[in-house]
């Protein structure tokens, strides 16, 4: 019982992580992007279409993380090249990815969908307890820790990650030492959807093997939330990530089971939460001016 | 190749009108592409989407019932985003302003008063702009992102309406379908002409757009918007609060989309239901860019914007294609009017490597 509670927060929150860290890579080179829904549900929508037509999960979560990649250079093209405001064209984003993915989903709508298999680590699954529940997950799983580990090393031990972290605190110095702005961001946003479309794949191949409109229900707002929540660092991600999706199991559980409250008043409180930590976190704000990234959501043009 | 941008000396006046056109025909020059992929005739299919709405006066008159919440909601969402406040909650306090408007109809069916009307209007402004009120609160008092608080929104109002119109609002008679009771005679917002069923909300509409065309032009209110969205610095220079701002663009906005909210449910659909709007509150985010953020441009956008819903019932009617090009012609809208609004500030140059700067555009 405990075991299965712990498999679906395991399961609800590992989308939460990845998309979020991705907008953390993103927003730590000086970029908001508010696209995170968008470039999810095209995610998810590319992985299902994929997988069905193929046959092979994995290529669907190829075809997840590709999705979101190249429908993330839509709003680089918009807020690099053509400095365009940058919460607007998210938000564009977003609207054309739901748009977009109803549209390419509505031949796939009410077909039983393929669910990516779990990998079953020997030895290690055989662990009491933690074995089983940490041990023979799906890939996507594997991925997202791999990318906490990953991405923290990533930007505080690497040069790279030095370079991205300077781009975002301040794009005119970074461009006065010759580092090429543009290009980094346009990598940062590609990774951040990629990312995102990664966990649209985690979300149509794995938490709900099959194609729903709008099944992204808002979780791309609630890893943006994420974000700062965890004042942009992976770890905390990674904490934050799985304290909302425990809220999420948390009410559905509560809903089956029948506690007597409102199936509506239960639904809402992952959005609540959301607005509770967010309320939180930034109401000191000296930390949130200092761990923010400076440059953030503000346009570059290079001067020649 | 790259392409570079040049800052103009000025802001080019040409570009600042011709930008909303070029964008729109980019819209239509993909929707033709999109229509052909589907497998349709495209010159066909956009006649059917664009233009045979505008050839039939109840078709003009749900233009009009459309466009209204939508200019509604755009022109007080222009002031917010002038003012750098970035309301995305319209949707939300569109619902509340539903809610709280029918508070009256729904308890007093029995009430047969000319007055109800007008407190019904006013009860639906004071939730919306209540309702707008908590990401203002939230964001002057605890520093919190108006984006994320103002979205969560969203999903809480849609949920209690649903919550709502399932059980303590839900008619007995109704044979147990989700919705209220039909509203009085007197709760009804009246036609405007005889002709057909477009409302007063339409009306509202375009006083709304004027009054706030005014503000901005003319009013020392409307240069505090712009000189605070454009540096807040600069503002507290002048004696300007940003922090009165946002209260100020965020009940403003939030009155106009409850004020939307209720005129929908009292003149369009005649009770409450779980499902009130096709996200008008989305799609008036749109409607603000494309006006340019201005509010007598925000009526022409908002036509426009009501078009492509129109266009995408008749659509899915005579030619079978789904009503969801319908967001996706919305949402390439968007993306091609932030893009051509670029050139309003700038010049773009392509440059090709080894070559001498090729000049695009004046």
């Amino acid at each position: 019982m405990f075991e299965a509670i712990l498999l679906t927060v395991i399961t609800a929150s590992t989308p939460l992580v990845i998309a979020s860290l991705g907008e953390l890579v993103t927003e730590r080179a000086g970029v908001l992007n508010l696209g995170v829904e968008g470039m999810m549900i095209m995610g998810a929508v590319c992985a299902f279409a994929a997988a069905q037509l193929t046959g092979s999960p994995h290529l669907g979560i190829l075809a997840g993380i590709l999705g979101g990649a190249i429908f993330s250079l839509l709003f680089g093209f918009l807020t690099l090249t053509l400095v365009a405001n940058q919460v607007a064209t998210g938000l564009a984003l977003t609207i054309l990815g739901l748009g977009l993915s109803g549209q390419i989903g509505e031949a796939f709508v009410g077909q039983p969908g393929v669910k990516l298999p779990p990998i079953v680590i020997p030895l290690l699954s055989d662990i009491p307890f933690v074995g089983r529940v940490l041990f023979s997950q799906d890939l996507t799983f594997y991925l997202s820790i791999a990318l906490v580990i990953g991405i923290n090393w990533f930007l505080f031990r690497s040069r790279t990650g030095l370079k991205i972290r300077a781009i975002g605190d301040s794009h005119a110095s970074a461009h006065a030492l010759g580092i090429n702005v543009i290009r980094t961001r346009y990598l940062a946003v590609m990774f951040g959807g990629a990312c995102a479309g990664l966990a649209g794949a985690q979300l149509s191949l794995v938490y709900t093997p099959q194609w729903v409109e709008n099944m992204s229900a808002g979780r791309g707002w609630i890893a943006l939330a994420l974000v700062v929540f965890a004042s942009w660092r992976p770890w905390r991600v990674l904490a934050g990530g799985y304290l909302f999706g425990a809220v999420g199991v948390g009410q559905l559980h509560a809903q089956a089971f029948g506690v007597g409250l409102p199936s509506q008043l239960l639904s809402a409180l992952p959005y609540a939460a959301t607005i509770v930590v967010l309320i939180i976190i930034s109401h000191n704000r000296r930390t949130t001016l200092i761990n923010t990234p400076a440059s953030l959501g503000k346009p570059f043009v290079p001067d020649r | 190749m790259r392409i570079e941008l040049e800052k103009r000396a000025r802001v080019s006046t040409l570009f600042s009108i011709l930008s909303p056109l070029l964008a729109l025909a980019l819209t239509l020059v993909f929707g033709a592409i999109m229509f052909w992929l589907l497998g349709k005739n495209p010159l066909n299919a956009l006649y059917v989407y664009f233009v045979e709405p505008l050839l039939e006066v109840w078709s003009l008159h749900e233009l009009a019932i459309k466009a209204a919440p939508l200019i509604l909601i755009g022109v007080g969402l222009a002031v917010c985003y002038r003012s750098n406040n970035w309301n995305i909650g319209a949707e939300g306090q569109f619902t509340i302003g539903a809610i709280t408007g029918s508070i009256l109809p729904v308890l007093y069916p029995d009430w047969h008063s000319p007055m109800i009307l007008p407190l019904m209007l006013i009860m639906g402004m004071v939730g919306g702009a209540l309702y707008a009120g908590i990401p203002a609160l939230l964001k002057t008092r605890f520093n919190t992102n108006e984006i994320l608080t103002s979205l969560m929104l969203v999903y809480i109002a849609q949920l209690y309406l649903d919550w709502l119109v399932r059980g303590l609002w839900r008619d007995p008679q109704g044979y147990n379908f989700p919705q209220t009771k039909s509203f009085q005679v007197e709760a009804v917002l009246p036609e405007i002409l005889s002709s057909g069923r477009a409302h007063w909300a339409f009306v509202f509409a375009i006083i709304a757009a004027v009054a706030l065309w005014f503000m901005m032009r003319f009013m020392l209110k409307g240069f505090e918007v712009s000189v605070l969205g454009q540096s807040e610095r600069a503002g507290r220079f002048a004696g300007f609060s940003a922090r009165r701002m946002v209260w100020f663009s965020m009940l403003l906005s939030g009155a106009l989309a409850g004020l939307a909210g209720i005129s929908e449910v009292s003149g369009s659909i005649g009770h409450v239901q779980p499902t009130i709007s096709p996200g008008y509150g989305f799609t008036a985010i749109i409607v603000a860019f494309l006006g340019r953020l201005n509010p007598l441009g925000i009526i022409a956008s908002g036509l426009v914007l009501a078009l492509t819903y129109l266009g995408g019932e008749a659509a899915q009617l005579s030619i079978g294609i789904s009503d969801k090009v319908s967001r996706v012609f919305q949402g390439l809208l968007l993306f091609f009017v932030l893009s051509c609004d670029t050139l309003i500030h700038y010049r773009i140059r392509l440059i090709v490597a080894g070559t001498k700067p090729v000049e695009v555009k004046a």
